[in-house]
């Protein structure tokens, strides 16, 4: 019984120990971008400025909840989050302040960015198709809307529709044809499924070189990943709607925290990542495209091609994704 | 009508009279204990039931619609089949090793346990790496037999899960199975087999009836935690109650959407709880000693002996060897680009937290299971009851049912710290590790519940009466006589929530503090991001950690 009390008690108090370190010039982050893809950004940082920056991974959002319930008492500064419906959500629960920066204004492209200067994209990602070079001439490719088209059926290969990278993509395509046509898209694409939907986009491409379907839709930096694993698989990205509105992006980004107790901090912290250095070290690390357009794509992504991409503003797939979802429950697509 | 309500109202008007005047009369530590533990719990529930009174802008109308259909027969499907699976491999091991003897069984009989420090995700990923179209069993089969036309079944289906799923939870109903037919004694064994009946016979007759709430609490705990499972489902892309919720919430960033959801799968769970007190209710088991099974074990010869052996080797290879080979040859491959010394660290707060938590939890679960004891009333048992509830809420919708609560309590507090003490942080419970052990005693308590109720059945009333004639009595009755008379059953608690909080994912995830990252977090981070192989290493560290304890527990438990 003693021993029990007593290692409780060290417990508690180490606990309290944790939090009370506090130092002068620090910052606190949440991230749903993953630790091994901030860290060493932020330690570059750190080195530059000495600001130390304290983060706190998680699913974006079950941090938007941990947010809004800390609410004015929450120690978070910034917060990082992948896929522009995220950022969206954040700001509008009122959970993100607008940034008055020059600095942002000009190093990130106004489509990547709120309207309201609430948060800013920071990295890019293409969201496009992928194909089994054995299987597929290029000449059969052309849009995403194309993959609806009878001749993939029982071809194509596709992620959930829970992950939040194809509600984004299919909210754009509310966006650019409405709801009906869309629908019927999408209802032809899970009619052309060649096996059920994946968990992940690695799987997809898995799947698709081993010959299971001969197409997919995958982020770019996904199939960069795996190619550098595995470099003798059968797969090329082909980047679609050319001719028609463009390849389909999605950000990771971030915005200043709207209880933010180190707001000029996080201010100069956001500011410099979209700044160069940062920017290619931020995307190169994940195989991403900078969202700083002056800045040079990392020569393996610049290796996959150059490519138009679509230039409807990010945020829209925040404002679409509820129904995007609905959507997508309507026509079958799981 | 008016008069049916009238007397509706009477009739409640007398209960709560009723009910006071017994609790009034009745009031002592055991039941204020109770009442606390079950009002911790009843926070995060009302938390999320009350979110039925709010509107979600169609959202749960539109998922009632077009998303509820399916998931409730994926969900039912899947709890069938894994509490069929479960039982079926948990009991027939559970005899093989605790009451029979055969080639190998005293191996088997703990490393059958091994599977327990498995997560179900980590296992989930694992067969889906292995047999999936592109994984190399299929790749191997058809670089070998280009023609044969042969198709395997496609592992991320119904069955696929299920079978994942039983494999990752049957020790639950092995463990709980295999100590009661142990402990059973031999005397009902031989009273059976004197009487004529063949080991057949004895088994289905005497044993297994015998074994029944034992059985039962372990199925409790197999169905709870398939119903709350979100990470295996998740990785086969398979719909369930679960996957709905968190659709609802990070997809149409309604939390109340998601938390409606969650009351009905609330609701389901409650139905089981009191058909399982229905089935056992006016059984009392309580069990003259003897252990000591050794003598009357039944040897099995010949044909049967090997059958039993290939059984449970089959068994625990498809549960255990194979997963652990993948796991290590994935980490061969990643050690370099993975380890680093805070894996140090990791290891070291996962284990720290699970300790602390261990007995913390099974702290209460005494308390719990001795104030059920004392007290056989509706009242008590009925909030013991209410206090395991919180294991079949998915982790993450527990989280916020206590972050949400605790955080305004926060504010309270601090702004009363700060009138009138000067008080300067902006927080006080936030950021510590009390929200964390709060939202793992609620869900875990069953688990140490379980094991410490089941060995205090076996307490016999007489045992205390002997006891107060000499003058034990009160505490020192639970620390002179029942503790000690409890320790199988509290090592196994212990063990088990030991185990059970190393693996938890989603509320780690969400209610650490900065700094507190352990392996299950390290896991989700690579996982999420689709790498599979790197989270090898984790998993491995957090397989690796688990093993510890759940030998030592079989260890204990043999001799």
């Amino acid at each position: 019984m003693k021993h029990r009390l007593l290692i409780i008690s060290i417990a508690a108090t180490l606990s309290f120990v944790s939090i009370s370190g506090v130092f002068a010039r620090e910052l606190v982050v949440y991230s749903a971008r993953k630790e091994h893809l901030i860290k060493p950004i932020f330690e570059v940082y750190t080195k530059k400025t000495g600001v130390k920056i304290k983060y706190l991974t998680g699913k974006a959002g079950a941090l938007l909840e941990r947010l809004k319930a800390e609410g004015p008492n929450s120690p978070a500064d910034l917060l990082i989050t992948v896929d522009a419906g995220n950022l969206w959500h954040a700001a509008e629960e009122g959970l993100l302040s607008p940034v008055k920066s020059d600095t942002l204004q000009r190093n990130i492209p106004s489509h990547l960015r709120d309207s309201q200067n609430r948060w800013f994209g920071l990295s890019v990602r293409a969201r496009t198709i992928v194909y089994n070079t054995k299987k597929v001439d290029v000449s059969e490719l052309s849009t995403y809307e194309a993959l609806a088209n009878p001749r993939w059926r029982d071809r194509l290969l596709l992620r959930t529709s829970k992950k939040a990278y194809n509600q984004s993509l299919v909210a754009s395509l509310i966006v650019e044809h409405g709801e009906a046509k869309t629908e019927k898209i999408v209802r032809s694409w899970v009619g052309n499924l060649a096996a059920p939907p994946f968990s992940n986009d690695t799987k997809v491409m898995e799947a698709v070189a081993a010959g299971l379907g001969d197409i997919g839709i995958v982020n770019s930096y996904y199939y960069g990943r795996l190619m550098k694993k595995k470099p003798s698989l059968p797969l090329t990205l082909f980047w679609p709607n050319q001719k028609g509105t463009g390849v389909h992006v999605n950000v990771s980004g971030g915005g200043v925290a709207v209880h933010a107790k180190h707001r000029k901090e996080a201010v100069h912290l956001l500011e410099w990542l979209s700044t160069e250095e940062p920017q290619s070290v931020f995307a190169g690390a994940n195989m991403e495209y900078p969202a700083n357009p002056r800045v040079k794509v990392d020569p393996i992504v610049a290796g996959w091609g150059e490519f138009k991409e679509n230039p409807i503003s990010v945020a829209k797939y925040g404002e679409y994704q509820a129904a995007a979802i609905r959507l997508m429950d309507r026509a079958g697509y799981r | 009508m008016p008069q049916s309500e009238a007397l509706h109202r009477r009739n409640a008007a007398d209960f709560c009279y009723f009910a006071l005047r017994n609790m009034t009369q009745s009031i002592d530590g055991w039941r204020v204990a109770v009442t606390a533990v079950a009002g911790l719990v009843a926070v995060p529930l009302l938390v999320i039931i009350s979110s039925l009174l709010r509107p979600t802008q169609g959202i749960f109308d539109h998922l009632v619609e077009h998303v509820l259909p399916g998931i409730l027969t994926n969900t039912a499907w899947l709890v069938l089949g894994v509490s069929l699976g479960t039982l079926l491999l948990g009991i027939s091991l559970g005899w093989l090793t605790g009451a029979c003897d055969f080639l190998g069984r005293k191996t088997f009989s703990w490393a059958l346990l091994l599977p327990l420090a498995m997560p179900t995700y980590v296992l989930a990923f694992i067969y889906l790496g292995l047999f999936d179209f592109s994984g190399p069993v299929q790749t191997a089969f058809r670089t070998h037999f280009p023609h044969s036309g042969f198709s395997f079944p496609d592992i991320r289906s119904t069955a696929g899960v299920i079978v994942v799923m039983i494999l990752a939870l049957y020790p639950y109903v092995y463990m709980f199975a295999r100590s009661a037919f142990m402990t059973q004694g031999k005397s009902s064994m031989e009273a059976a087999r004197t009487l004529g009946l063949t080991p057949t016979g004895t088994f289905f007759r005497v044993c297994l009836p015998m074994a029944r709430p034992w059985i039962a609490g372990g199925l409790m705990l197999v169905i709870m935690e398939t119903l709350a499972d979100f990470g295996a489902v998740s990785i086969f892309n398979f719909d369930t109650f679960t996957t709905a919720i968190y659709k609802a919430w990070f997809g149409f960033f309604s939390i109340t959407a998601a938390a409606q959801l969650s009351s009905i799968l609330v609701f389901i769970v409650f139905l089981f709880i009191i058909l399982e007190q229905l089935s056992r209710r006016r059984m009392r088991y309580t069990q003259g000693g003897g252990l000591g099974l050794e003598t009357s074990r039944i040897k099995l010869v010949g044909g049967s002996n090997w059958a039993a052996f290939l059984f449970s080797l089959s068994v625990l290879l498809a549960a255990f060897v194979l997963p652990f080979i993948q796991l290590l040859s994935w980490t061969v491959e990643v050690f370099h680009l993975e380890f680093g010394s805070r894996y140090f660290w990791l290891v070291g707060k996962t284990l720290f937290l699970a300790s602390i938590a261990a007995l913390v939890i099974c702290s209460v679960a005494i308390v719990l299971a001795y104030a059920k004891r004392r007290h056989r009333d509706h009242y008590t048992s009925g909030l013991t009851r209410m206090a395991t509830l919180g294991y079949a809420l998915p982790g993450t919708i527990l989280a916020v049912g206590i972050f949400i609560p605790v955080a305004r309590l926060d504010r309270v507090i601090v702004h009363w710290l700060n009138s009138y003490f000067g008080y300067e942080a902006s927080t006080f419970l936030q950021g510590t590790l009390i929200i964390m052990f709060t939202a793992y005693l609620v869900r875990f308590i069953i688990t140490g519940f379980n094991p410490i109720d089941s060995a205090t059945q076996r307490i016999t009333p007489s045992i205390d009466e002997a006891s107060r004639l000499m003058g034990v009595k009160g505490f020192s009755l639970l620390r002179r006589i029942h503790i000690p008379m409890l320790r199988n059953g509290l090592l196994t608690a212990l063990i088990l929530v030991f185990v059970e909080v190393m693996k938890e994912m989603p509320i780690t995830l969400m209610t650490r503090p900065f700094g507190w990252d352990t392996l299950a977090v390290k896991i989700f981070e690579l996982t999420s991001e689709g790498e599979w192989e790197r989270s090898a290493l984790p998993a491995l560290a957090l397989l690796l950690a688990g093993l510890v304890p759940v030998i030592l527990l079989m260890r204990k438990s043999e001799k």
